[in-house]
């Protein structure tokens, strides 16, 4: 995965071209037969679960790089995350919901309060709106510590593995207690998420929906008097982005079998920006190479000790001056855009 | 005939700032009609009530007898009257092809998710918009820089990609904020041309904010003359040319000013 085979061609344009497709395809079997083959072999089994979180943390990012792409900076997705990761645990606890269809609640949850949110907070801009949505984060940790659903400081804990789903008495997805290999099954569960999650934004964003989202990035004024309406694709984009949060959350919460009103902090939220800003935000998976990196970066880092967090800033301060377009820039030969 | 555009009464004030003050008067279907005045007579601050960017503090626009002033702009805009900006608005780094394509916004006929999804209408519209964009571009000429980087657009072009924009949306009025302004002679007379061609043969009725005295008389059937956020004068260009207190507002600099 360290490689992202797929990267280079999928940035250059639109539309399904050959080596496209040639990319996706070597992509998926990577994901889905080398890296497995390769920890099998080496049994390094603990690579997937930090696999598993790029994987759950790039999807938090794809929501925030497309609230980027309508031109706001969005620092909040923590607190969606967290809201998600709740939501999943409570309903699964205390209404005995199968996990599977707590990640659809989660993520409409998220989506519905992101709206009455949005609502007021997504007229303003630049910074403006950045540090309102990094204050979102904080509020939902004392949320979450003040509700009594929620369960205060103690969090929510011993949360069941998810179920198995089952129709017509043909197994789609086992129960995960029973696996003698749960990693690997939340692997590819979240690679699976992953997928799904970058396939609807890519779909996003080379749609006709995805040019309205540029011309909001680029002249809202102008959007609006060619009639658009501004406030709705605002609102719509927003919606989308902190679903993906919710999503992302509650598979981290199944995966850890607990959460905390720490489990997202104020930290994650601006990772979750680093991530779109170091993949680059013209490229609809700069998202996914920039949590790679950081989070790969961050591991191999902490060989240098104390210094780590000295390095690891001043690589992010370098390459922001560099490559301010993000390292999948490097890929691109035209030039910006897509 | 009855106004295409009745303007009653606009009062705008921003606080003890009185921008616009009781301003009334009509716009006749298929006119080019100029509204003149000195820097900060409140010409810009019309232009944004009449496009629903600002609410006027008291007195109404309205369009076809319907009011329009305290809609959003993209009602205005879907009900057909569309503003094109002062300061060359265009969508920067988009080519002019993608910036008159995605102006067609208001002829869409599926939903958001409809382009999601890509079903038959979507795709119909899009084919539709990426046909209608390549005629807007032929008709004004841009043909050779459709697929140019908008921010790498000379001036000239970026005034024609702006009104390319407003065409997009298919309006019935279009509101043109200085379309001369820093234009050589020569960019100013095809320019002229233009609009004189938008109103000919696509029969959208014209109101246009200009400084540029020689081409407001030149183009325009009627002229509307705002002072310190009042208006001292309407007429003809010939009227307006002969009016004394538009020479007074002009006082020190008519000659140039008033191009004679």
């Amino acid at each position: 995965m360290q490689n992202q085979p797929h990267a280079a061609p999928l940035a250059a344009g639109k539309g399904l071209t050959m080596p496209k497709m040639l990319g996706v395809a070597a992509f998926l079997a990577f994901v889905f037969a080398a890296v497995p083959m390769f920890i099998a072999a080496t049994g390094r089994w603990d690579f997937y679960y930090t696999l598993t979180s790029v994987a759950l943390l790039s999807i938090g990012a794809a929501g925030v790089w497309l609230t980027f792409y309508i031109g706001r900076i969005n620092i909040g997705q923590g607190a969606y995350a967290l809201a998600g990761g709740y939501v999943s645990a409570v309903l699964i606890t205390q209404a005995g919901v199968s996990f599977w269809l707590t990640l659809p609640l989660a993520g409409l949850f998220c989506a519905l309060i992101s709206v009455l949110i949005g609502l007021p907070i997504l007229r303003l801009r630049g910074v403006y709106f950045a540090m309102v949505t990094l204050v979102l984060t904080e509020v939902a940790r004392l949320t979450a510590l003040a509700l009594p659903v929620t369960n205060g400081a103690k969090g929510i804990t011993s949360i069941p593995l998810p179920g198995g789903v089952s129709v017509f008495g043909i197994t789609l997805i086992p129960d995960f207690a029973t696996l003698q290999n749960p990693r690997q099954a939340f692997y590819f569960a979240a690679i699976g998420l992953m997928i799904l999650v970058y396939v609807i934004l890519w779909r996003i964003v080379n749609s006709r929906l995805g040019h309205l989202c540029r011309s909001l990035q680029q002249n809202e004024e102008l959007s609006a008097s060619i009639g658009v309406n501004t406030a709705w694709l605002r609102i719509m984009a927003y919606a989308i982005s902190s679903f993906f949060g919710g999503v992302a959350g509650a598979m981290f919460v199944s995966i850890s079998q607990s959460i905390y009103p720490s489990s997202f902090v104020v930290q994650d939220s601006v990772n979750f920006m680093l991530y779109c800003f170091l993949g680059g935000l013209g490229y609809v998976f700069g998202p996914m190479l920039g949590t790679l990196l950081l989070y790969f970066g961050w591991d191999l880092l902490s060989v240098a000790g104390k210094y780590q967090l000295l390095i690891y800033s001043g690589a992010m301060i370098t390459l922001m001056l560099v490559l301010p377009n993000g390292v999948l820039s490097l890929f691109d030969r035209k030039g910006g855009g897509k | 005939m009855s106004p295409i555009l009745e303007i009653r009464n606009v009062t705008k004030k921003f606080g003890g700032l009185t921008a616009n003050n009781d301003i009334s008067f009509d716009v006749a279907p298929g006119e080019i009609l100029s509204v003149i005045g000195p820097n900060g007579a409140g010409k810009s601050t019309l232009f944004k009530q009449i496009a629903g960017f600002e609410k006027p503090t008291t007195g109404e626009v309205r369009f076809k007898g319907e009011r329009i002033s305290g809609l959003a702009p993209h009602r205005v805009a879907r009900l057909g009257v569309v503003r094109t900006f002062q300061e060359t608005t265009i969508f920067r780094s988009m080519t002019v092809r993608e910036n008159v394509i995605v102006s067609h916004h208001l002829r869409s006929r599926a939903s958001l998710l409809g382009y999601f999804l890509g079903t038959a209408t979507a795709r119909a519209d899009e084919a539709e918009f990426a046909r209608s964009a390549d005629e807007i571009i032929d008709f004004l000429g841009l043909g050779a820089i459709r697929d140019e980087l908008a921010s790498n657009l000379p001036q000239g072009h970026l005034r024609a990609l702006g009104m390319a924009i407003g065409l997009a949306t298919q309006p019935q009025v279009i509101l043109l904020d200085e379309p001369f302004a820093g234009m050589n002679h020569d960019e100013t007379m095809r320019m002229v041309a233009l609009v004189r061609r938008l109103r000919d043969e696509r029969g959208v009725t014209v109101l246009l904010v200009e400084h540029d005295m020689p081409a407001v008389m030149k183009i325009s059937d009627r002229i509307v003359c705002i002072n310190f956020g009042e208006k001292i004068a309407e007429g003809s260009p010939a009227e307006i040319q002969a009016n004394p207190r538009v020479i007074e507002a002009y006082l020190g600099s008519e000659d140039a000013a008033i191009g004679m």
